[in-house]
Protein backbone atom coordinates (compact mmCIF):
# COMPACT_ATOMS: atom_id res chain seq x y z
CA UNK A 1 0.00 0.00 0.00
CA UNK A 2 1.03 3.36 -0.95
CA UNK A 3 1.75 6.02 2.01
CA UNK A 4 0.67 9.37 0.96
CA UNK A 5 0.30 10.97 4.64
CA UNK A 6 2.88 10.72 7.32
CA UNK A 7 3.23 12.23 10.42
CA UNK A 8 6.04 11.44 12.87
CA UNK A 9 6.10 12.39 16.38
CA UNK A 10 4.26 15.51 16.30
CA UNK A 11 4.52 17.70 19.35
CA UNK A 12 2.44 21.02 19.13
CA UNK A 13 2.07 23.10 22.34
CA UNK A 14 0.69 26.30 22.90
CA UNK A 15 3.58 28.57 25.56
CA UNK A 16 3.44 26.11 28.49
CA UNK A 17 -0.01 24.06 27.50
CA UNK A 18 1.11 20.64 25.46
CA UNK A 19 -1.29 19.74 23.16
CA UNK A 20 0.25 16.75 21.13
CA UNK A 21 2.59 14.58 22.51
CA UNK A 22 4.78 12.35 20.25
CA UNK A 23 1.83 11.17 17.52
CA UNK A 24 2.34 9.60 14.58
CA UNK A 25 0.28 8.26 12.09
CA UNK A 26 0.43 7.27 8.68
CA UNK A 27 -2.38 7.09 5.98
CA UNK A 28 -2.44 5.31 2.98
CA UNK A 29 -3.67 5.84 -0.48
CA UNK A 30 -7.42 5.09 -0.64
CA UNK A 31 -7.86 5.11 3.06
CA UNK A 32 -10.20 6.31 5.39
CA UNK A 33 -8.88 7.14 8.83
CA UNK A 34 -11.83 8.41 11.61
CA UNK A 35 -10.19 10.13 14.66
CA UNK A 36 -12.35 9.88 17.43
CA UNK A 37 -11.91 11.51 21.06
CA UNK A 38 -13.27 13.57 23.86
CA UNK A 39 -13.40 17.05 23.75
CA UNK A 40 -9.71 19.10 23.67
CA UNK A 41 -8.37 15.58 23.27
CA UNK A 42 -6.09 17.43 20.58
CA UNK A 43 -7.66 15.73 17.26
CA UNK A 44 -8.95 19.44 15.37
CA UNK A 45 -5.51 21.05 16.80
CA UNK A 46 -3.63 17.72 14.81
CA UNK A 47 -5.80 18.22 11.38
CA UNK A 48 -4.69 22.03 11.83
CA UNK A 49 -1.05 20.80 12.07
CA UNK A 50 -1.10 18.60 8.72
CA UNK A 51 -1.95 21.43 6.64
CA UNK A 52 0.39 24.10 8.65
CA UNK A 53 -2.39 25.98 10.06
CA UNK A 54 -0.53 25.45 12.63
CA UNK A 55 2.95 25.58 13.27
CA UNK A 56 4.76 22.68 15.18
CA UNK A 57 7.61 22.47 18.02
CA UNK A 58 9.15 18.72 16.72
CA UNK A 59 8.68 16.36 14.54
CA UNK A 60 7.68 16.22 10.81
CA UNK A 61 4.05 15.62 8.70
CA UNK A 62 5.00 14.30 4.90
CA UNK A 63 3.08 14.26 2.31
CA UNK A 64 4.01 12.20 -0.62
CA UNK A 65 7.52 11.97 0.39
CA UNK A 66 7.90 16.02 1.14
CA UNK A 67 8.35 17.04 4.35
CA UNK A 68 5.38 20.06 4.50
CA UNK A 69 5.66 20.98 8.22
CA UNK A 70 7.60 22.28 9.25
CA UNK A 71 7.62 23.80 6.05
CA UNK A 72 11.22 23.07 4.02
CA UNK A 73 10.82 26.26 1.71
CA UNK A 74 8.74 29.63 2.66
CA UNK A 75 6.39 30.18 0.16
CA UNK A 76 6.04 26.56 -0.87
CA UNK A 77 2.36 25.81 -2.15
CA UNK A 78 1.47 22.44 -0.44
CA UNK A 79 -1.94 23.11 0.74
CA UNK A 80 -3.92 23.26 -1.88
CA UNK A 81 -2.89 19.60 -2.42
CA UNK A 82 -4.83 19.15 1.04
CA UNK A 83 -8.22 19.66 0.92
CA UNK A 84 -9.94 20.97 4.37
CA UNK A 85 -13.32 21.31 5.30
CA UNK A 86 -13.95 23.24 8.42
CA UNK A 87 -17.04 22.58 11.21
CA UNK A 88 -18.64 26.18 10.56
CA UNK A 89 -18.27 25.75 6.77
CA UNK A 90 -16.11 28.99 6.09
CA UNK A 91 -17.77 29.85 3.07
CA UNK A 92 -16.59 32.99 1.53
CA UNK A 93 -20.10 35.41 1.94
CA UNK A 94 -19.27 37.57 -0.16
CA UNK A 95 -19.16 35.77 -2.77
CA UNK A 96 -21.85 33.32 -4.66
CA UNK A 97 -21.87 29.54 -4.42
CA UNK A 98 -20.22 29.26 -7.81
CA UNK A 99 -17.68 31.95 -6.38
CA UNK A 100 -16.74 30.15 -3.77
CA UNK A 101 -16.23 27.06 -5.74
CA UNK A 102 -14.54 28.82 -8.71
CA UNK A 103 -11.65 31.35 -6.87
CA UNK A 104 -9.12 29.01 -5.94
CA UNK A 105 -8.67 26.93 -8.84
CA UNK A 106 -8.30 29.76 -11.02
CA UNK A 107 -6.41 32.18 -8.91
CA UNK A 108 -4.36 29.72 -7.08
CA UNK A 109 -3.84 26.73 -9.76
CA UNK A 110 -4.31 29.49 -12.53
CA UNK A 111 -6.59 26.74 -14.25
CA UNK A 112 -9.04 28.16 -17.19
CA UNK A 113 -12.45 29.69 -16.09
CA UNK A 114 -14.57 27.67 -18.57
CA UNK A 115 -13.20 24.24 -17.19
CA UNK A 116 -13.12 25.10 -13.89
CA UNK A 117 -16.84 26.46 -13.79
CA UNK A 118 -17.57 23.31 -16.10
CA UNK A 119 -16.74 20.87 -13.24
CA UNK A 120 -17.90 23.06 -10.39
CA UNK A 121 -21.32 22.52 -12.20
CA UNK A 122 -20.80 18.99 -12.03
CA UNK A 123 -19.66 18.35 -8.47
CA UNK A 124 -22.69 20.81 -7.14
CA UNK A 125 -24.83 18.70 -9.49
CA UNK A 126 -23.72 15.19 -7.95
CA UNK A 127 -24.28 16.81 -4.15
CA UNK A 128 -27.83 18.21 -5.51
CA UNK A 129 -27.10 22.37 -5.27
CA UNK A 130 -27.41 23.18 -8.83
CA UNK A 131 -30.05 25.44 -8.03
CA UNK A 132 -27.84 27.32 -5.91
CA UNK A 133 -25.19 27.81 -7.98
CA UNK A 134 -25.83 31.81 -8.25
CA UNK A 135 -26.80 32.20 -4.37
CA UNK A 136 -24.88 33.51 -1.51
CA UNK A 137 -23.68 31.59 1.46
CA UNK A 138 -26.29 33.25 3.38
CA UNK A 139 -29.59 31.91 1.42
CA UNK A 140 -28.36 28.32 2.22
CA UNK A 141 -29.23 25.93 4.99
CA UNK A 142 -26.40 24.56 7.12
CA UNK A 143 -26.19 21.34 5.64
CA UNK A 144 -26.23 23.04 2.05
CA UNK A 145 -23.05 24.97 2.93
CA UNK A 146 -21.62 21.66 4.32
CA UNK A 147 -21.69 20.28 1.21
CA UNK A 148 -20.44 23.50 -0.81
CA UNK A 149 -17.22 23.57 1.11
CA UNK A 150 -16.63 20.05 0.33
CA UNK A 151 -17.06 20.84 -3.04
CA UNK A 152 -14.73 23.88 -2.78
CA UNK A 153 -12.25 21.42 -1.14
CA UNK A 154 -12.95 18.77 -4.16
CA UNK A 155 -12.45 20.97 -6.53
CA UNK A 156 -8.52 21.38 -6.06
CA UNK A 157 -8.12 17.51 -6.89
CA UNK A 158 -6.79 17.11 -3.06
CA UNK A 159 -4.66 14.17 -2.47
CA UNK A 160 -5.92 14.02 0.95
CA UNK A 161 -9.06 15.24 2.62
CA UNK A 162 -9.22 16.38 6.27
CA UNK A 163 -12.37 16.69 8.06
CA UNK A 164 -12.73 18.46 11.19
CA UNK A 165 -16.34 17.59 12.62
CA UNK A 166 -18.16 18.89 9.61
CA UNK A 167 -21.24 17.85 11.13
CA UNK A 168 -20.97 19.32 14.44
CA UNK A 169 -22.51 22.79 14.11
CA UNK A 170 -25.60 20.84 11.80
CA UNK A 171 -29.21 20.49 13.12
CA UNK A 172 -30.07 16.45 13.56
CA UNK A 173 -31.65 16.41 10.26
CA UNK A 174 -29.16 17.68 8.37
CA UNK A 175 -26.51 16.00 9.48
CA UNK A 176 -27.37 13.25 6.89
CA UNK A 177 -27.18 14.79 3.33
CA UNK A 178 -23.74 16.07 4.97
CA UNK A 179 -22.72 12.33 5.85
CA UNK A 180 -23.69 10.46 2.58
CA UNK A 181 -21.78 12.92 0.47
CA UNK A 182 -18.99 11.59 2.01
CA UNK A 183 -19.80 8.24 2.22
CA UNK A 184 -19.65 8.83 -1.31
CA UNK A 185 -16.41 9.96 -1.87
CA UNK A 186 -14.92 6.78 0.22
CA UNK A 187 -16.81 4.61 -2.22
CA UNK A 188 -14.66 6.75 -5.09
CA UNK A 189 -11.16 5.68 -2.67
CA UNK A 190 -10.64 9.36 -1.83
CA UNK A 191 -7.74 9.04 0.90
CA UNK A 192 -9.50 10.91 4.00
CA UNK A 193 -8.53 12.15 7.55
CA UNK A 194 -11.92 12.67 9.67
CA UNK A 195 -12.33 14.08 12.60
CA UNK A 196 -15.97 13.35 14.10
CA UNK A 197 -18.39 12.59 16.93
CA UNK A 198 -20.60 10.70 14.95
CA UNK A 199 -19.79 7.13 16.04
CA UNK A 200 -21.69 5.41 13.79
CA UNK A 201 -20.94 7.19 10.73
CA UNK A 202 -17.37 6.22 11.83
CA UNK A 203 -18.31 2.77 12.16
CA UNK A 204 -19.27 2.68 9.14
CA UNK A 205 -17.22 4.60 7.03
CA UNK A 206 -13.60 4.12 8.61
CA UNK A 207 -11.10 1.32 7.65
CA UNK A 208 -9.22 2.37 11.04
CA UNK A 209 -10.13 4.44 13.95
CA UNK A 210 -7.78 6.45 15.79
CA UNK A 211 -8.11 6.84 19.63
CA UNK A 212 -6.98 9.93 20.79
CA UNK A 213 -6.63 11.69 24.39
CA UNK A 214 -5.01 13.77 26.32
CA UNK A 215 -2.82 14.93 22.96
CA UNK A 216 -2.19 11.57 22.06
CA UNK A 217 -2.83 8.57 19.81
CA UNK A 218 -4.14 5.65 22.95
CA UNK A 219 -5.35 3.30 20.01
CA UNK A 220 -5.71 2.74 16.59
CA UNK A 221 -8.06 -0.26 15.45
CA UNK A 222 -10.41 -1.48 13.18
CA UNK A 223 -13.73 -0.13 13.69
CA UNK A 224 -15.48 -3.31 14.27
CA UNK A 225 -13.24 -3.94 17.15
CA UNK A 226 -12.80 -0.86 18.70
CA UNK A 227 -16.49 -0.78 19.00
CA UNK A 228 -16.91 -3.99 19.65
CA UNK A 229 -13.85 -4.62 22.27
CA UNK A 230 -11.82 -1.79 22.70
CA UNK A 231 -8.38 -2.93 23.93
CA UNK A 232 -7.62 0.06 26.42
CA UNK A 233 -10.03 1.30 29.57
CA UNK A 234 -9.88 4.96 28.04
CA UNK A 235 -11.18 4.18 25.16
CA UNK A 236 -13.93 1.74 26.74
CA UNK A 237 -14.44 4.52 28.89
CA UNK A 238 -15.03 7.05 26.69
CA UNK A 239 -17.38 4.69 24.15
CA UNK A 240 -19.28 4.77 27.48
CA UNK A 241 -20.38 8.57 27.02
CA UNK A 242 -22.61 7.72 24.01
CA UNK A 243 -24.62 4.93 25.90
CA UNK A 244 -27.92 5.62 27.24
CA UNK B 1 -36.12 87.04 -1.47
CA UNK B 2 -34.91 89.44 -4.24
CA UNK B 3 -34.49 87.06 -7.25
CA UNK B 4 -32.35 89.64 -8.92
CA UNK B 5 -30.16 89.53 -6.43
CA UNK B 6 -30.15 85.82 -6.50
CA UNK B 7 -29.35 85.92 -9.94
CA UNK B 8 -26.41 88.64 -9.13
CA UNK B 9 -25.00 86.32 -6.57
CA UNK B 10 -24.90 83.06 -8.43
CA UNK B 11 -21.54 83.09 -9.79
CA UNK B 12 -19.86 83.72 -7.03
CA UNK B 13 -21.57 81.10 -4.75
CA UNK B 14 -20.74 78.92 -7.80
CA UNK B 15 -16.94 80.04 -7.86
CA UNK B 16 -17.26 79.15 -4.24
CA UNK B 17 -19.31 76.40 -4.57
CA UNK B 18 -16.55 74.98 -6.81
CA UNK B 19 -13.33 76.17 -4.73
CA UNK B 20 -15.01 73.96 -1.67
CA UNK B 21 -15.84 70.66 -3.71
CA UNK B 22 -12.15 70.98 -4.94
CA UNK B 23 -10.69 71.32 -1.46
CA UNK B 24 -13.16 68.90 -0.22
CA UNK B 25 -12.86 65.85 -2.32
CA UNK B 26 -8.87 66.28 -2.36
CA UNK B 27 -9.12 66.48 1.13
CA UNK B 28 -11.44 62.88 1.26
CA UNK B 29 -8.85 61.46 -1.16
CA UNK B 30 -5.83 62.22 1.41
CA UNK B 31 -7.87 61.11 4.13
CA UNK B 32 -8.58 57.84 2.42
CA UNK B 33 -4.79 57.01 1.10
CA UNK B 34 -4.42 58.12 5.08
CA UNK B 35 -6.68 56.13 6.35
CA UNK B 36 -5.55 52.59 4.67
CA UNK B 37 -2.16 53.14 5.74
CA UNK B 38 -2.89 53.40 9.21
CA UNK B 39 -5.61 50.80 9.01
CA UNK B 40 -2.92 48.06 7.89
CA UNK B 41 -0.74 49.68 10.58
CA UNK B 42 -2.83 49.08 13.27
CA UNK B 43 -4.39 45.53 11.80
CA UNK B 44 -0.88 44.06 11.46
CA UNK B 45 0.10 45.95 14.53
CA UNK B 46 3.19 47.12 13.09
CA UNK B 47 5.49 47.73 16.33
CA UNK B 48 6.65 51.62 17.20
CA UNK B 49 4.06 52.92 13.95
CA UNK B 50 1.12 51.74 15.52
CA UNK B 51 2.07 53.48 18.80
CA UNK B 52 2.24 56.53 16.37
CA UNK B 53 -0.46 56.42 14.08
CA UNK B 54 -2.62 55.43 17.63
CA UNK B 55 -1.55 58.92 19.02
CA UNK B 56 -2.37 60.40 15.34
CA UNK B 57 -5.75 59.04 15.59
CA UNK B 58 -6.64 59.98 18.81
CA UNK B 59 -5.15 63.53 18.86
CA UNK B 60 -7.23 64.41 15.65
CA UNK B 61 -10.25 62.77 16.15
CA UNK B 62 -10.21 64.38 20.03
CA UNK B 63 -9.74 68.18 18.72
CA UNK B 64 -12.23 70.12 16.24
CA UNK B 65 -11.14 71.03 13.06
CA UNK B 66 -11.45 74.74 13.72
CA UNK B 67 -8.27 74.35 15.72
CA UNK B 68 -6.61 72.16 13.46
CA UNK B 69 -6.73 74.53 10.81
CA UNK B 70 -5.85 77.16 13.10
CA UNK B 71 -2.51 75.42 14.25
CA UNK B 72 -1.42 74.25 10.46
CA UNK B 73 -2.04 77.98 9.28
CA UNK B 74 -1.22 80.40 11.98
CA UNK B 75 0.83 77.57 13.69
CA UNK B 76 3.14 76.34 11.03
CA UNK B 77 4.72 79.52 9.84
CA UNK B 78 6.10 80.59 13.13
CA UNK B 79 8.59 77.39 12.94
CA UNK B 80 9.27 78.60 8.93
CA UNK B 81 6.47 76.17 7.10
CA UNK B 82 4.29 78.53 5.24
CA UNK B 83 1.62 77.04 2.95
CA UNK B 84 -1.17 78.50 1.23
CA UNK B 85 -4.93 78.22 2.42
CA UNK B 86 -6.46 75.91 -0.24
CA UNK B 87 -3.12 73.26 0.56
CA UNK B 88 -4.04 74.41 4.34
CA UNK B 89 -7.35 73.15 3.66
CA UNK B 90 -6.95 70.19 2.28
CA UNK B 91 -4.33 68.98 4.79
CA UNK B 92 -6.38 69.60 7.63
CA UNK B 93 -9.33 67.86 6.12
CA UNK B 94 -6.95 65.18 5.54
CA UNK B 95 -5.93 64.49 8.44
CA UNK B 96 -9.11 64.57 10.23
CA UNK B 97 -10.24 62.55 7.77
CA UNK B 98 -7.53 60.26 7.63
CA UNK B 99 -8.31 59.81 11.54
CA UNK B 100 -11.75 58.87 11.21
CA UNK B 101 -11.14 56.58 8.27
CA UNK B 102 -8.23 54.57 9.74
CA UNK B 103 -10.77 53.66 12.48
CA UNK B 104 -13.67 52.59 9.89
CA UNK B 105 -10.75 50.27 7.93
CA UNK B 106 -9.80 48.85 11.08
CA UNK B 107 -12.94 48.03 12.33
CA UNK B 108 -14.12 46.34 9.04
CA UNK B 109 -10.65 44.39 9.02
CA UNK B 110 -11.16 43.31 12.59
CA UNK B 111 -14.62 42.03 11.97
CA UNK B 112 -13.65 39.43 9.44
CA UNK B 113 -13.11 36.04 11.62
CA UNK B 114 -9.22 35.35 11.52
CA UNK B 115 -11.13 31.51 10.46
CA UNK B 116 -11.81 32.96 7.24
CA UNK B 117 -8.58 33.67 6.18
CA UNK B 118 -7.25 29.85 7.23
CA UNK B 119 -9.97 29.08 4.84
CA UNK B 120 -8.43 30.90 2.34
CA UNK B 121 -5.05 29.69 2.99
CA UNK B 122 -6.26 26.13 2.98
CA UNK B 123 -7.15 26.12 -0.13
CA UNK B 124 -3.62 27.64 -0.96
CA UNK B 125 -3.65 31.36 -1.21
CA UNK B 126 -1.19 32.84 -0.17
CA UNK B 127 -1.16 35.00 2.38
CA UNK B 128 -1.59 38.49 -0.10
CA UNK B 129 -4.39 36.13 -2.14
CA UNK B 130 -6.16 35.40 0.91
CA UNK B 131 -6.24 39.47 1.93
CA UNK B 132 -6.88 40.79 -1.57
CA UNK B 133 -9.80 38.40 -2.44
CA UNK B 134 -11.45 36.79 1.01
CA UNK B 135 -10.75 39.97 4.09
CA UNK B 136 -10.52 43.20 2.02
CA UNK B 137 -13.84 42.98 0.02
CA UNK B 138 -15.50 41.94 2.99
CA UNK B 139 -14.08 44.26 5.33
CA UNK B 140 -15.05 46.85 2.80
CA UNK B 141 -18.46 45.07 2.65
CA UNK B 142 -18.12 46.07 6.60
CA UNK B 143 -16.80 49.25 6.37
CA UNK B 144 -18.92 51.12 3.66
CA UNK B 145 -21.76 53.02 5.95
CA UNK B 146 -18.99 54.19 8.12
CA UNK B 147 -17.10 54.84 5.31
CA UNK B 148 -20.11 56.78 3.78
CA UNK B 149 -20.48 58.95 6.36
CA UNK B 150 -17.58 59.77 7.06
CA UNK B 151 -17.82 61.55 3.60
CA UNK B 152 -20.47 63.31 4.15
CA UNK B 153 -19.00 64.29 7.73
CA UNK B 154 -16.09 65.84 5.95
CA UNK B 155 -17.72 67.74 3.24
CA UNK B 156 -20.02 69.39 5.68
CA UNK B 157 -16.40 70.14 8.13
CA UNK B 158 -15.96 71.99 4.68
CA UNK B 159 -17.63 75.39 6.23
CA UNK B 160 -14.79 75.74 8.56
CA UNK B 161 -12.76 76.70 5.60
CA UNK B 162 -13.60 80.46 5.53
CA UNK B 163 -11.86 80.49 9.19
CA UNK B 164 -8.48 80.66 6.89
CA UNK B 165 -9.81 82.89 4.65
CA UNK B 166 -10.53 80.75 2.21
CA UNK B 167 -13.05 81.57 -0.21
CA UNK B 168 -15.36 78.80 -0.16
CA UNK B 169 -19.35 79.21 0.14
CA UNK B 170 -19.50 79.77 3.85
CA UNK B 171 -16.68 82.82 3.39
CA UNK B 172 -18.66 83.94 0.77
CA UNK B 173 -22.13 84.25 2.27
CA UNK B 174 -20.52 85.75 5.32
CA UNK B 175 -18.89 88.47 3.05
CA UNK B 176 -21.54 89.37 0.82
CA UNK B 177 -23.97 89.79 4.20
CA UNK B 178 -21.29 92.24 5.48
CA UNK B 179 -21.30 93.86 1.91
CA UNK B 180 -25.03 94.24 1.37
CA UNK B 181 -26.76 93.04 3.95
CA UNK B 182 -28.57 90.73 1.66
CA UNK B 183 -28.95 88.02 4.69
CA UNK B 184 -31.58 85.99 3.34
CA UNK B 185 -30.49 85.70 -0.58
CA UNK B 186 -27.34 84.73 0.92
CA UNK B 187 -28.13 82.23 3.17
CA UNK B 188 -30.80 80.58 0.53
CA UNK B 189 -27.00 79.98 -1.53
CA UNK B 190 -25.20 79.07 0.97
CA UNK B 191 -27.69 75.95 2.22
CA UNK B 192 -29.01 75.53 -1.69
CA UNK B 193 -25.09 74.91 -2.85
CA UNK B 194 -24.47 72.73 0.20
CA UNK B 195 -27.67 70.31 -0.64
CA UNK B 196 -26.40 70.60 -4.05
CA UNK B 197 -22.68 69.35 -2.69
CA UNK B 198 -24.18 66.30 -0.29
CA UNK B 199 -27.53 64.98 -2.14
CA UNK B 200 -25.76 62.95 -4.55
CA UNK B 201 -22.88 62.56 -2.33
CA UNK B 202 -25.80 60.96 -0.42
CA UNK B 203 -27.70 58.99 -3.15
CA UNK B 204 -24.28 57.23 -4.25
CA UNK B 205 -23.79 56.03 -1.50
CA UNK B 206 -27.09 54.21 -0.46
CA UNK B 207 -26.23 52.90 -3.76
CA UNK B 208 -23.00 51.44 -3.53
CA UNK B 209 -24.19 50.46 0.08
CA UNK B 210 -26.79 48.31 -1.83
CA UNK B 211 -24.93 47.00 -4.53
CA UNK B 212 -21.82 45.95 -2.36
CA UNK B 213 -23.42 44.65 0.54
CA UNK B 214 -26.00 42.71 -1.21
CA UNK B 215 -23.99 39.35 -1.16
CA UNK B 216 -23.02 39.62 2.42
CA UNK B 217 -26.60 40.88 3.70
CA UNK B 218 -29.10 40.88 1.24
CA UNK B 219 -31.94 44.14 1.02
Amino acid sequence: MEEILKVEHLHKSFENLTVLEDVSLTVNKGEVVVIVGPSGCGKSTFLRCINGLEDIQDGRVILDGQTINPPLQKGDNYRQRIGMVFQSYELFPHKTILGNIMLAPIKVQKRDKNEVRAEAEQLLEKVGLSSKKDNYPRQLSGGQKQRVAIVRALIMHPEILLFDEVTAALDPEMVREVLDVILELAKQQRTMLIVTHEMAFARAIADRIVFMDGGSIIEVSEPERFFTEPRTERAKRFLKTFEY
Amino acid sequence: MDIEVIKRYLPLFSKAFLLTVKIGWLGIALAFVLGILCAFTLYYKLPVLSTIVRFYVELFRNTPLLVQLFFIYYGLPSIGIRISAQLCGTLGLGLLGGSYMAESIRSGLEAVPAIQSESAKSLGMTKWQAFRYIIAPQAFNISVPGLMANVIFLLKETSVFSAISLMDLMFTAKDLIGLHYNTTESLFLLVLFYVLMLLPVSFAGSLIEKKVRFGMYGD
